[in-house]
């Protein structure tokens, strides 16, 4: 089978199984985000940290509670890295230093994972379970819960209470995360990839040199690093890594299992404010971006030219001969998307085009489908954007699913497509302004310039995933884009909650042949355009001194 | 609809407005009457108002320091147009507000220092003395007679008077004033005509109607309405993110070994930052009340203007909306055993006396449908007429012929009824089966009976009278169905006769035997499911709903205590009117929608402009970017400055006049604007910088 064919037969294989999760999962979300019944388990969490799980809380309050969660998750992640090595399973791994633990502390906490460290030789086994792999669910969850607040903004009227974040952030983990990282981590180790406790084996490559790998518990941490749209990885390469990705098939499980939350959300959104249709029609915007930028990596790293990629047959830099181009554009696109951040190639070596598409997938603001939760979170503020634009244009003070779109609505949204922009280009400015900064690039020109773009564009959006080529480990680097990945994760995060405390107090606005229909391809393709200008035009520049000026020739 | 009784149809105005507004805008005079103004509106204090245009001052004075220091043709060119820029800007907002300043003056006109006769112990005494208009006080007694003018506004307390209204409606032909009633609103500055009436003053000095009409038509009680403000925040918002984009370019233009002068930087960030619809914002809020000055209606805030756009349902009263004033005769159903024209010339007897305008239809539908002539009064000798009192609720006619007494008479089915039996006759089935019949239609039913001499009166049938709906009326619902509005009739009437107009009225609901009670109810209830209600009213019981709808349309014949509790009036009081406030309502948050899609859309091709001017001298390549074939970098980035600039003025017109607004559902509407505004600013600039390069290649220093 041509390798063109199978990467025909994966996407398709995997377009396929993404629709026919797309109701039950949804559904499944929505359920346990609406129901009021508590298991058994929930009743005794909520007793323990002692929450009552009944009680709504006012947007601050839960806002708070996102904070006050996460700062704890970090403030324990960072003791945790650098107490490592006094404790159980540190395979003897050296001390980290503090500027590169606080970096990693907020990496995982903000559902990044950057990576400014290289997992086999820096974490030992009691962080990456106890630590990492933690992060991954709750991470993850926390993006949930606060989209759950924003559709509630959308479903309630006249109350103050936009839910209860312990109840979603725990419902999320049991109900939601922890069953399909149970089922999926086993078919991932049926398939090779290794768990046990194993230390470093000493092993001798084909060349002959000596290699020491460990082993570890990898496949139940590799199912949430997907799951969660994580994307850090158990070894430094990540899921090319054959330990962490060893066949075709894990590669398409691992697609698979990065795209089918945020995909399947949508539903969950239209079937919580009560009509399907707004749910397809989201969908159907992320599904347009996905495919469309699949389809450009893979056509921009098969073409043929230059003399090294003509003798290759294409930009096979950087990539798994085991995946070939198909895969592992299609692995690029996802990933970059999603703000997972895992790779399974090298996007520093993808051709400049397609390397240039991966950052604007993550300037897109990481919403075709985006992280957990924060995609659709994401996706909704820019519908929030384009209703109101166009919600104009047919005559009426813009409503989105029959709520007003004042100024103080428009307040937050504004805000919040204003905070990652400002972060990215703000980082980037900077750090071409530092000398210092500069000499961290590996490559001169545009190309050293895409390295920071990329970096800063990464941990704003918090995809995780590194374009590689630039030393991040400095102690500027790892501050800087901690920061970043810090304000990129919650100032958006506080902006949606007010949202959505703002949209739950008003009364709805009843739907007239007048309104504004919001889930008609006409909206689809309305909303599309918006994302592509407003990204567009704020990121034209950049890229035109980037990828754009390394690709024209 | 070419019926006078509809006021002419939106569309059809809109349909000419381009002709009317275009030449007097395009007339070059008005823009260089409001040049001082705009040259005034510079100041900072007044700029920071609008960020977008303050950013663009702020840059024109950076680059004028610049050129200063480093003078350059290019520099220089990039200057004046950064300035001409906000010049533009606040011309738009200037001519928007000329043109409610003249406005102003007709009405400053009317408003001369009037001396008052205020009457000091009434109703005791009629006791008067010589104040200035401007010492009443809320509360006191004027009295005004022919010839003089109403010292201020207030309700006639006594008396009644034609007053010319003209100062304020335009209006000239004078309207009746009364006390008590509906009747009885007057307004300081109008003038009476004819008799003495006393008036109640209803208003503080300087709080007049006229002193707020004058504060609303320039503009200077202009507050930033909901939906402005939500949009200036996006806009705002907008202004930042470019702004950063800017600033941070230098350092990776530095980088990248091409670090980019000050008044390049500068361009960049006009091109971007949505000057168009920055500028354009406040005079589109400006000509969207004037629009509705120019129907002769006074919105007491644009939060008004912006809330009819989002009206759902429309309160209208039958009588003089959705009917005409009266009820008229229809047809003439005669009962057994006697012909139609008989019928007709007894119903046409009996009407002769009577000058309700539904008598007088009755004369008219004789002769039109039978061609019975009308027979003057006097024509006929030995006749006593029998004018309609309450009490026997009938008219008719006695004629004695030659010593016999022939009686024709023609009322509510139940007073001729009485009249009949009365006198010993009968009123058969037939004849109660029509009166039935027509009720159950939602008609009134008259009785036509006769006598003669001594004998046995006789019913002769029946007179339909029907409320006749306006022309155009049905077509108007449907379009306001088909905009998502719903309609709701409000009626005196019982709920059958109510039924029967709705029906033919095409209304989507009625409010049979309303109360004001009964209408402020539903507008509560309306409220209560999130819709906003729009009404007209005139009366003092109006009130309250007046104020409790979101759109409340007093009516300037109404009373004071109407035209307080509304939040707009209505000069010509012509309750169909609501229908054309709603469309303009929408057209203005369309012209917004419109012109913010075109601003933003204009700025892919300026990026593709000034982006290979700036860096195709280190990155070749990007040579490619430059798809319009623009001469040179200087000739680029100055093209899109100017194709900026002159946009704004070419915009001035739409601005003020409004897109073009046909009723449909918001699909469509969308598709439509999209595809103009949306389309058309990705590709107009496109074209409009290519052909402004063409010619400013050949200006040396910018080659």
């Amino acid at each position: 089978m041509s390798s063109t064919l199978a990467g025909w037969l994966q996407a398709l294989a995997l377009v396929g199984a993404l629709a026919l999760c797309y109701r039950p999962l949804g559904d499944h979300i929505a359920g346990l985000l609406t129901t009021a019944k508590h298991l058994k388990a929930e009743r005794g969490i909520y007793r323990l940290v002692g929450v009552d799980g009944d009680a709504d809380q006012r947007w601050p309050v839960y806002l708070r509670s996102v904070l006050a969660f996460s700062a704890v998750s970090i403030l324990f992640l960072y003791g945790l890295i650098r107490l490592q090595t006094f404790l159980l399973l540190n395979l003897g791994v050296p001390q980290m230093p503090g500027h590169q633990a606080w970096n990693t502390a907020i990496s995982f906490v903000t559902n990044t994972n950057w990576q400014s460290y290289s997992g086999e030789s820096a974490m030992g086994h009691l962080v990456q379970m106890a630590g990492l792999a933690v992060q991954n669910f709750v991470s993850a969850a926390v993006g949930i819960a606060v989209v759950a607040a924003l559709i509630r903004g959308f479903t309630r009227n006249r109350t103050d209470r936009v839910g209860n974040f312990w109840v979603d952030l725990t419902r999320i983990c049991l109900r939601l995360l922890l069953p399909l990282a149970i089922v999926f981590a086993l078919v991932l180790v049926a398939n090779g990839v290794v768990q046990n406790f194993h230390g470093f084996h000493e092993v001798a490559t084909l060349a002959g040199d000596p290699q020491s790998i460990p082993g570890g518990p990898v496949a139940s941490q590799e199912v949430i690093k997907e799951l969660g749209t994580n994307g850090g990885g158990f070894y430094n390469a990540n899921s090319a890594h054959p330990f962490e990705n060893p066949t075709g098939f894990t590669n398409v499980l691992e697609i698979f299992l990065l795209l089918v939350i945020p995909f399947a959300l949508p539903r969950a959104f239209g079937r919580m404010v009560g009509d399907n249709r707004q749910g397809y029609a989201i969908v159907a915007v992320m599904g347009l971006f996905w495919v469309a930028s699949a389809a450009l990596v893979t056509f921009a790293e098969a073409q043929h030219s230059g003399t090294a990629l003509n003798a290759a047959g294409a930009a096979m830099e950087g990539k798994e001969q085991r995946f070939g181009i198909a895969a592992s554009s299609l692995f690029a696109a996802s990933t970059t998307l999603t703000s997972t951040g895992a790779v399974n190639s090298f996007h520093d070596s993808f051709t400049p085009f397609g390397g240039g598409l991966t950052i604007f997938n993550m300037m897109l603001g990481e919403i075709a489908p985006g992280g957990t939760g924060s995609g659709l979170y994401g996706m909704l503020i820019l519908a929030v954007v384009a209703v109101f634009v166009a919600g104009l244009m047919v005559g009426r003070t813009p409503e989105y699913l029959g709520k007003k779109l004042g100024g103080r609505e428009m307040k937050f949204a504004s805000l919040y497509i204003l905070t990652t922009p400002s972060i990215v280009l703000i980082g980037a400015g900077v750090a071409t302004a530092l000398p210092g900064e500069r000499a961290g690039m590996l490559n001169s020109g545009p190309h050293g310039f895409s390295e920071v773009l990329y970096a800063f564009t990464s941990a704003a959006n918090n995809n995780g995933s590194a374009f590689a080529g630039i030393t991040v480990n400095t102690d500027w680097y790892d501050t800087a884009l901690g920061l970043a990945m810090v304000f990129g994760r919650f100032l958006p995060m506080v902006f949606v909650l007010a949202l959505a405390g703002s949209l739950a107090r008003q009364q709805p606005v009843p739907a007239t042949p007048g309104t504004l229909p919001t889930h008609k391809p006409l909206f689809v393709g309305l909303l599309s355009g918006v994302v592509l200008i407003v990204v567009g035009l704020t990121y034209f520049p950049a890229l035109a001194l980037g990828p754009i000026a390394e690709g024209l020739h | 609809m070419s019926s006078t009784l509809t006021p002419a149809p939106a569309d059809t105005t809109e349909a000419q407005a381009p002709h009317r507004v275009a030449s007097g805008l395009l007339d070059p005079k008005l823009l260089v009457a409001a040049l001082p103004d705009a040259v005034k509106k510079l100041d900072p204090r007044v700029m920071y108002k609008n960020p977008v245009m303050f950013v663009v001052e702020v840059g024109s004075v950076v680059t004028t320091v610049s050129a200063v220091a480093n003078p350059s043709v290019f520099a220089w060119a990039i200057t004046v147009w950064l300035w001409l820029t906000t010049i533009f800007a606040n011309l738009a907002e200037a001519v928007a507000e000329g043109r409610g300043k003249a406005q102003a003056e007709t009405l400053r006109r009317a408003k001369t220092e009037a001396m008052a006769r205020r009457l000091t112990d009434w109703p005791a005494s009629q006791a008067e003395e010589e104040v200035p208009g401007t010492a009443l006080r809320l509360g006191d007694h004027v009295v005004v007679e022919a010839g003089q003018t109403i010292p201020g506004d207030g309700d006639v307390v006594e008396g009644v008077a034609s007053v010319d209204e003209s100062a304020i409606t335009g209006e000239s032909a004078p309207v009746i004033r009364e006390s008590g009633g509906d009747r009885s609103a007057v307004t300081g500055g109008t003038k009476v005509l004819s008799d003495r009436i006393v008036v109640k003053i209803a208003s503080e000095p300087g709080k007049s109607f006229i002193d707020r009409m004058i504060a609303l038509v320039e503009g200077a009680a202009r507050q930033k309405t909901p939906n402005e403000i939500a949009l200036n925040i996006l806009l705002a918002s907008l202004t930042i993110v470019f702004l950063i984009a800017v600033v941070t370019l230098q350092p990776m233009a530095t980088y990248a070994g091409a670090p980019q002068p000050v008044v390049v930087l500068v361009a960049l960030i006009v091109a971007l930052i949505p000057t168009t619809i920055g500028a354009l914002l406040s005079a589109i809020g400006i000509a969207g009340m004037d629009r509705l000055v120019q129907r002769n209606v006074l919105a007491m805030s644009g939060r008004a203007v912006e809330a009819a756009g989002d009206v759902n349902t429309l309160l209208l009263d039958k009588t003089g909306t959705i009917t005409l004033g009266n009820r008229q005769a229809a047809e003439f159903r005669p009962a057994a055993g006697v012909t139609v024209e008989e019928l007709a010339d007894a119903a046409q007897l009996s009407s002769l006396a009577d000058e309700t305008p539904e008598g007088r239809s009755i004369v008219v539908l004789a002769k039109t449908g039978y061609g019975l002539r009308a027979r003057a009064q006097g024509e006929l000798e030995h006749a006593t007429w029998v004018p309609f009192t309450a009490q026997t609720r009938m008219s008719g006619v006695d004629l004695d012929e030659g010593g016999v007494v022939q009686s024709v008479r023609k009322g509510a089915a139940g007073s001729v009824t009485n009249w009949v039996t009365e006198q010993g006759g009968t009123v058969g089935s037939d004849v109660a089966e029509l009166v039935d019949g027509i009720s159950a239609a939602g008609g009134t039913p008259l009785l036509v009976a006769s006598r003669t001499g001594n004998g046995t009166p006789r019913a002769l049938g029946v007179i339909h009278l029907k409320d006749v709906v306006k022309e155009g009326m049905k077509e108007r619902f449907d379009e306001l169905r088909r905009m998502g509005i719903r309609t709701v009739m409000i009626t005196g009437d019982n709920p059958l006769t109510a039924k029967a107009i709705a029906d033919e009225a095409g209304v989507d609901d009625f409010l049979a035997e309303a109360t004001p009670e009964d209408k402020m109810a539903l507008i509560k209830k309306e409220q209560e499911g999130g819709k906003l209600v729009a009404m007209t009213g005139d009366g003092t019981n109006d009130a309250p709903a007046l104020a409790q709808a979101d759109v409340g349309v007093a009516m300037n014949t109404g009373t004071m205590a109407a035209k307080e509790a509304g939040n707009m009036v209505d000069l010509d009081s012509n309750p169909t009117k609501l229908i054309e406030i709603v469309e303009i309502g929408k057209q203005l948050l369309i012209t917004r929608g419109a012109l913010t899609t075109f601003s933003i859309a204009n700025d892919v091709a300026k990026y593709f402009a000034i982006i290979p001017a700036m860096f195709a001298g280190v990155y070749p390549g990007l040579r490619h970017l430059n798809v319009m074939g623009l001469h040179s970098p200087t000739s680029a980035i100055t093209s899109a400055i100017v194709f900026n600039a002159l946009v704004i003025i070419g915009l001035i017109p739409l601005a003020l006049r409004g897109v073009k607004y046909r009723p449909s559902d918001a699909g469509s509407l969308l598709r439509r604007n999209l595809g103009i505004y949306g389309l058309g600013g990705l590709v107009v600039p496109f074209v409009g910088i290519k052909a402004i390069d063409l010619i400013v290649q050949f200006i040396p220093g910018l080659s």
